[in-house]
């Protein structure tokens, strides 16, 4: 949120001249009639995806010379917003003189560049993004049709976002690489979840099969186990830093008993651990003092200081104890 | 020719009302809560406008009218009030309501459940109302309010507020309704019917935006929402909004002293506009027109998609609403229409036309004309009225979209 965002954009003012101009006058609108297609020798495929009770349908028309797999005619019936109309007319046009085997290469990502009235200016705003996937969609359905194949055979990986295309491989390697810890960062990294935002979590626009959250928690869940795993192989010899936090209570213990214990019992004291908190920049160790060193004036100055060198010295320079 | 119609959103400041405010900029400005003869000089006025407003609704002088900067004001510091005077600091926990209110109502009632209040939200009928007797039977010993909207934003039905007040008031129960689209549009006399606060707004009846009122019978307790200094009797804090105040005064005034009359002048445009519009084929509109405000038309047009007719009304300079879920930000299809559960599809294809009485016979022609071409230029596209059926195996089963 910001200045920007005080006052929203009008839906319509962002769309493109070009989606304006197709939703106005759509090219490729009409039938193509089985009679008609067989005169001429060719195969005609009808496709449907979506339905009026879920607010957007289409029927996708393609007539294909059945000697090459040329999609020599295509038109389109569309029932939807301006987005889905003029989304539908250029898909039409993306696939003539294609073959089916090039038209499944499609995308909706493709249909929203042939939208853009320049390269760098998306041609609809990230809510509308979702209108242009159903024309992925019934490209597939047709396809699948023609080949006798299953629609999902086109897929070779899982999308999880299908406003962005983003993979659920993508989304894991990205989590990984850069440490992601909220959704808003991979809507950053990715531009998953930026449009219709389905993908998000559950009761969206549409129900999905995965969720960013899941994903993230999921993925966060293996980093987290693998951690664990890499500091116990390396033990106590590994790296304080990468320690679990049973670890490090352990490794902090041992150096307080070597080496700092045996001072404060000679004057009739001692301490305890009470909790390490590991920050950005600092691990904390919060210590408590018993018997005499509680209140002694060297507890918070030379005793503490020679405790604090002892533990940086032994363990990690980052360490900082903390007397409660 | 332009044309709008759709104010149930917002309307136009009658230019009447425009000329009353206007000397409280420039002329009059002074603060009213000031001693000296610049803050008394708006005196008059806003004792004339409160006159009007208290006139208007036919309101006891024992109950109070507090200027609030909106209705989503008033509703809020009902719901917000009431949840800290009766569950907070009372033995209640429980809030009726509808599903079909206004969000400043349900999103106020959603918060309030974080809070841990019950909130019960009835349903609605074929009509789209929600019936009286639905109302008593959620009604517990826990209750500490009923708030049902007089009229609704969307359809125009008119909700059975008399029979509500009467049960609210039979069980002892706080009754609170959101008036903002009867105010103006239809007779609302506070002394034949049983409310404890009504909320209403001045944009709605041609009056100017960012002022309205909540209504408080027998001038009961409910703590104030805006704590301040001790504007309009300490209920509400904040400088009196003198120009606002003085043309909610005049606008109310406008828009009901002769209610019945421009009521049946508005009816009758929008019967014949309605009655024009469902000579379509496959088209109907949501509830009986005599129990609805005289101005609105919730249609359904089967095939047309509810943004694309939007936009084609508005290629011919036709302003009107949908509840259709593409036009929407977060693409959620409009409650309203999903609560009448007439079916789906209304969701997406309802078109709300909503008259005033500016609205002119002119107007009303030339949309009937420009309406029904989109429905064909539309229906031509569309995908619903196609003829070549689907290659076997390429048909939809069921909605594949939403679950």
């Amino acid at each position: 949120m910001a200045k920007s965002d005080m006052l929203g954009e009008s839906l319509w003012d962002a769309y493109s001249d070009k989606v304006t101009t197709l939703m106005n006058n759509p090219q490729h609108q009409g039938e193509i009639f089985e009679a008609e297609a067989q005169e001429r020798g060719h195969k005609l495929i009808v496709a449907d995806f979506g339905a009026e009770s879920c607010g957007d349908a289409v029927r996708l028309y393609w007539e294909i010379d059945p000697k090459t797999d040329t999609i020599v005619n295509s038109k389109f019936k569309s029932f939807g917003c301006g987005t889905a109309i003029a989304s539908s007319d250029v898909m039409t046009q993306l696939c003539i003189g294609k073959t089916v085997q090039e038209a499944v290469k499609i995308t909706n990502i493709d249909v929203e560049l042939a939208l853009r009235d320049d390269p760098e200016t998306p041609a609809v705003p990230p809510q509308k993004m979702h209108c242009s996937v159903m024309a992925y969609d019934v490209i597939k359905k047709a396809a699948s049709l023609y080949m006798g194949v299953d629609a999902e055979s086109f897929e070779d990986e899982i999308i999880v976002c299908e406003c962005a295309r983003v993979s659920l491989g993508t989304l894991q390697e990205v989590i990984r690489l850069n440490d992601l810890t909220t959704i808003e960062q991979i809507t950053d990294y990715t531009k998953a979840g930026g449009f219709c935002k389905s993908c998000i979590k559950p009761g969206g626009h549409e129900s999905r099969e995965y969720y960013l959250v899941d994903i993230l928690k999921d993925t966060r869940k293996e980093m987290d186990e693998e951690k664990m795993k890499a500091a116990a192989d390396a033990g106590a010899d590994g790296d304080f830093t990468t320690m679990t936090l049973v670890q490090q209570i352990k490794a902090v213990d041992a150096v307080i008993d070597e080496s700092v214990r045996q001072f404060l019992v000679m004057d009739g004291g001692d301490m305890e651990v009470i909790d390490i908190k590991n920050s950005e920049e600092n691990i904390d160790i919060y210590i408590r003092y018993l018997g005499a060193c509680n209140g002694c004036a060297s507890s918070s100055t030379g005793t503490l200081y020679a405790i604090e060198a002892t533990l940086k010295e032994k363990l990690s320079k980052n360490i900082r104890v903390l007397p409660i | 020719m332009q044309v709008y119609l759709d104010n149930n959103a917002t309307t136009m400041v009658d230019p009447k009302v425009v000329e009353v405010m206007q000397p409280f900029f420039s002329e009059m400005y002074g603060n009213p809560n000031s001693l000296h003869k610049y803050g008394t000089a708006p005196h008059p006025a806003l004792s004339k406008a409160i006159d009007q407003v208290y006139t208007a609704l036919n309101a006891s002088d024992d109950d109070d009218i507090v200027f609030t900067s909106c209705a989503t004001e008033s509703n809020n510091w009902v719901l917000q009030s009431v949840f800290t005077d009766k569950i907070i600091n009372g033995d209640k926990n429980h809030i009726v309501t509808t599903e079909v209110e206004h969000p400043s109502v349900l999103s106020t009632c959603k918060f309030l459940e974080e809070q841990g209040v019950k909130v019960t939200y009835l349903p609605v009928n074929e009509q789209g109302i929600v019936e009286a007797q639905t109302v008593r039977d959620f009604i517990t010993d826990k209750t500490a309010l009923v708030s049902v909207m007089w009229a609704s934003n969307e359809t125009g039905m008119i909700f059975p507020i008399a029979e509500i007040g009467e049960i609210c008031k039979e069980k002892g129960v706080l009754f609170h309704s959101d008036a903002v689209q009867a105010v103006g549009k239809i007779r609302v006399d506070l002394q034949s019917v049983h409310v404890d606060f009504v909320s209403m707004s001045a944009h709605k009846f041609h009056g100017p935006k960012g002022i309205g009122a909540l209504y408080i019978k027998d001038s009961q307790a409910l703590t104030p929402l805006l704590h301040g200094g001790e504007h309009m009797g300490g209920r509400r804090s904040g400088t009196l909004n003198v120009p606002s105040i003085v043309g909610m005064g005049e606008a109310i005034e406008l828009a009901t002293k002769e209610i019945e009359i421009t009521g049946a002048k508005i009816r009758e445009k929008r019967d014949r506009l309605e009655d024009a519009l469902l000579e379509l084929s496959d088209t109907f509109v949501v509830g009986d027109r005599w129990n609805r405000t005289p101005n609105t038309i919730l249609i359904s047009i089967r095939g047309v998609e509810g943004e694309g007719m939007l936009w084609d009304l508005n290629n011919g300079a036709i302003g009107a609403a949908t509840g259709s879920a593409c036009a929407s930000e977060d693409l959620e299809a409009n409650t309203v229409m999903l609560a009448i559960g007439a079916d789906n599809e209304l969701a997406h294809t309802g078109i709300r036309l909503s008259l005033s009485r500016f609205t002119t016979d002119e107007e009303v022609d030339y949309t009937i004309a420009h309406f029904k071409g989109a429905v064909t230029r539309l229906r031509n596209i569309s995908s619903s009225f196609a003829k070549q059926q689907p290659t076997a195996g390429g048909e939809v089963q069921e909605c594949e979209l939403h679950h």
